[in-house]
């Protein structure tokens, strides 16, 4: 789960982060107002948006007066902005970030995630902050500083240490920067984040370190031991098809194709998308009703499909194990018959019970037709929508 | 032969008096598992059907011999159950929960290091031995006794592949799903050189999807470590970046994880690869 970087920063300040003194806005006037009560200019005006690359899109910009605050606000406010994260369709921007300027002596890089590979917390960090780090990764590997850390013993002082040598930093600037990774690392483990990033991380002229960013993402799966984190959601965020899923306990993403598809199971889900593609369509949606879903599920799946505009003919590819193909079949033949079909849908079904599944669907009297492997049912569904 | 699994190893079930548990363990016992014990908290004493149910797994392995364990627990008590399983002495754990956080896991990890046993899973369907043992979710009869490995990170889409095998008429040695999380117990590398040293395992079938880089590590790991033919499926080439496909651990995250980049090093390696799901049955039949 995604929060802004407002709700990012005020959990940093939680845990002794230093960040810049700010606060988020909802309107002009308080925009006006929080430039105001920060006593100094310049002030940044900060779109509050889930995806990156906020600044190269026109998101960021700085007031060096209240004015030039109250007219930047009026013009972030409400734009649509378009990053690279975002897609051509962008975001309006519907919060802001007020925040007092710093005067910046370096930029720096500093992110922790879970790495897979060892199963371990790692730290990355460079003295090239403020750029693309995947980048940095590919081109200059050697500048980049990663650090493993043992789970069960926590960060030790040696590796604070070698982050902070590593990034360049000495005196006062290296004692705050040990204790602002101790910190972020307990913030990290304790709220369960998947991953966290400082990109820039700064040394100010004074010598201080300071995260002027701060993105978080919180792993989903432990959202039930933080119940306070939850209250970060932001629905308007999300797509409104998926927020509508996610009441379901489907695992839905919607995507620009023509073809919706129903699958149980998540790669089966990935693979069917993949044929779909194959065969020249493209898919409207990932949808994965779970391995052994219930026919209400799949009724759910189906309404939620059904109604996408977008979608011109469904594919629904069911391998029944644990889920019964007759359950199954009942299940569409009820959403159908709710929901009043009008466009092709092509049903490809296997496993337990299929001969009575199949037999339920040819009685029903609706526009299904049957498929009778994954090659066939590509091959129709492709037919129905060019 | 076989891997991990045969008709001797005596199972044991964690979560046993829940819905999917004693489902479960029903199908496993139907199959012909030998389930010898069940273990939930607070409910010793009881019997499910005609397997007796303790509160703790050492009680229960200490009194029936199990040596595997299957588990069925909620997510946030799913590495707890691992570990209990682990510090019992099982030596085979299946853990089919889904939704474990992954720092549980990654503590996990480093816990089961210092013991002797294998974790299947979680987020898995389990593993199956044709006609000797099942421990998992799996519909047992799409099961054919043979020669093909199958391992796979996901679960139906392991059964589409086992079912189009056996109406070919190839039947399976073992087949694992390692699960879909991003830190899991058995890898693929693991699985692999079990197969290899398992002398009725005559070719092998990989499926990975999008996410992490355990595909290219196997590539590079079967081109010098297997002698036996294997053929390799990647699910996920039309996924959108930056979005978790269903599994947790399926997302490509910058420019790493993308299907394109393992199917690239399955070729790189020698492996064959399927690209159309529909044909991996007849270009195992081809490859075989």
């Amino acid at each position: 789960m995604k929060i802004h970087e407002y709700q990012a920063k005020e959990l940093f300040r939680k845990y002794n982060v230093p960040v810049p003194e700010g606060e988020p806005v909802f309107s002009v006037e308080e925009a006006k107002a929080a430039a105001g009560k920060l006593g100094g200019f310049p002030v940044v005006v900060k779109a509050q948006i889930h995806a990156g690359g906020r600044g190269k899109g026109g998101g960021v910009k700085l007031a060096r007066s209240i004015k030039e605050a109250e007219t930047l606000a009026d013009e972030i406010l409400g734009m649509t902005l378009v990053t690279h994260q975002t897609g051509p369709e962008g975001k309006q921007v519907q919060k802001l970030l007020i925040e007092a300027g710093q005067t910046i002596e370096k930029e720096l890089y500093l992110s922790l995630l879970v790495d897979r590979a060892t199963a371990s917390v790692v730290i990355m960090a460079s003295q090239d902050g403020g750029m693309d780090i995947e980048e940095v990764a590919e081109k200059t590997p050697e500048r980049i500083i990663k650090v493993q850390v043992d789970p069960l013993m926590g960060i030790q002082g040696y590796q604070l240490r070698e982050v902070g040598f590593g990034l360049g930093l000495s005196g006062q600037a290296f004692k705050e920067f040990g204790k602002l990774l101790a910190n972020l690392y307990t913030c990290f483990v304790d709220n369960d984040c998947s991953m966290l990033e400082i990109n820039p991380l700064i040394l100010t002229a004074d010598d201080h370190v300071l995260a002027l960013d701060a993105k978080v993402d919180f792993d989903s799966n432990a959202l039930f031991r933080h119940k306070d984190l939850l209250e970060l959601r932001d629905l308007t965020e999300e797509d409104p098809m998926e927020v509508e899923a996610s009441k379901y306990n489907l695992n839905y993403i919607n995507l620009d194709g023509n073809v919706g598809n129903i699958v149980n199971g998540a790669g089966l889900a990935m693979a069917t998308m993949d044929i779909i593609k194959n065969a020249g369509a493209t898919p409207a949606n990932f949808m994965d009703v779970g391995g052994g879903a219930s026919s209400e599920q799949v009724e759910n799946a189906f309404r939620i499909i059904l109604a996408d505009e977008k979608v011109k003919a469904v594919l629904i590819n069911i391998f029944g194990g644990i889920l019964r193909c007759d359950i199954f079949a009942q299940g569409v033949v009820d959403a159908a018959k709710k929901t009043g079909l009008s466009i092709p849908v092509v049903v490809r079904m296997e496993g337990t019970n299929v001969a009575e599944g199949k037999k339920i669907l040819a009685d029903a009297g609706l526009n299904l037709t049957a498929a009778v492997d994954l090659s066939d049912a590509a091959e129709k569904i492709a037919a129905a929508v060019n | 032969m076989s891997i991990f699994v045969n008709k001797e190893t005596r199972l044991l079930v964690q979560g046993i008096t829940g819905n999917e548990g004693s489902f479960h363990a029903r199908q496993c016992i139907e199959y012909g598992t030998r389930v010898v014990a069940g273990v939930t908290p607070g409910k010793g004493g009881q019997k499910i059907d005609d397997v007796p149910v303790f509160n703790t797994v050492a009680q229960g392995v200490k009194q029936t011999g199990a040596d595997a364990s299957l588990i069925f627990v909620p997510p946030p008590f799913g590495a707890d159950a691992i570990m209990e399983a682990a510090d019992a002495g099982v030596k085979l754990i299946v853990c089919i929960t889904e939704g474990i956080p992954i720092m549980d896991m990654v503590k996990v990890k480093k816990f089961l290091a210092a013991k002797d046993c294998r974790l299947i899973g979680p987020n898995c369907p389990g593993i199956i031995t044709p006609d000797e043992c099942k421990i998992g979710i799996m519909p047992g009869k799409i099961h054919k006794k043979g020669q093909v490995g199958v391992v796979s990170r996901s679960g139906t889409l392991t059964y589409e592949v086992v079912d189009q095998l056996t109406k070919l008429g190839m039947g399976q040695s073992t087949c694992i799903g390692i699960g879909g999380d991003p830190v899991n117990g058995t890898n693929f590398i693991d699985v692999l050189s079990a197969f290899q040293a398992d002398d009725e395992t005559q070719g092998i079938v990989m499926v990975g999807e999008i996410g992490g880089s355990a595909e290219e590590e196997a590539a590079a790991y079967i081109n010098t470590n297997l002698t036996k033919p294997v053929v390799g499926f990647i699910a996920g080439l039309t996924a959108p970046p930056g979005r978790r496909m269903g599994h947790a651990g399926a997302i490509i995250s910058g420019s790493s994880g993308t299907g394109a980049a393992k199917i690239k090093a399955f070729k790189d390696n020698g492996i064959h690869v399927c690209e159309n799901l529909g044909t991996i049955g007849r270009i195992c039949k081809d490859v075989f």
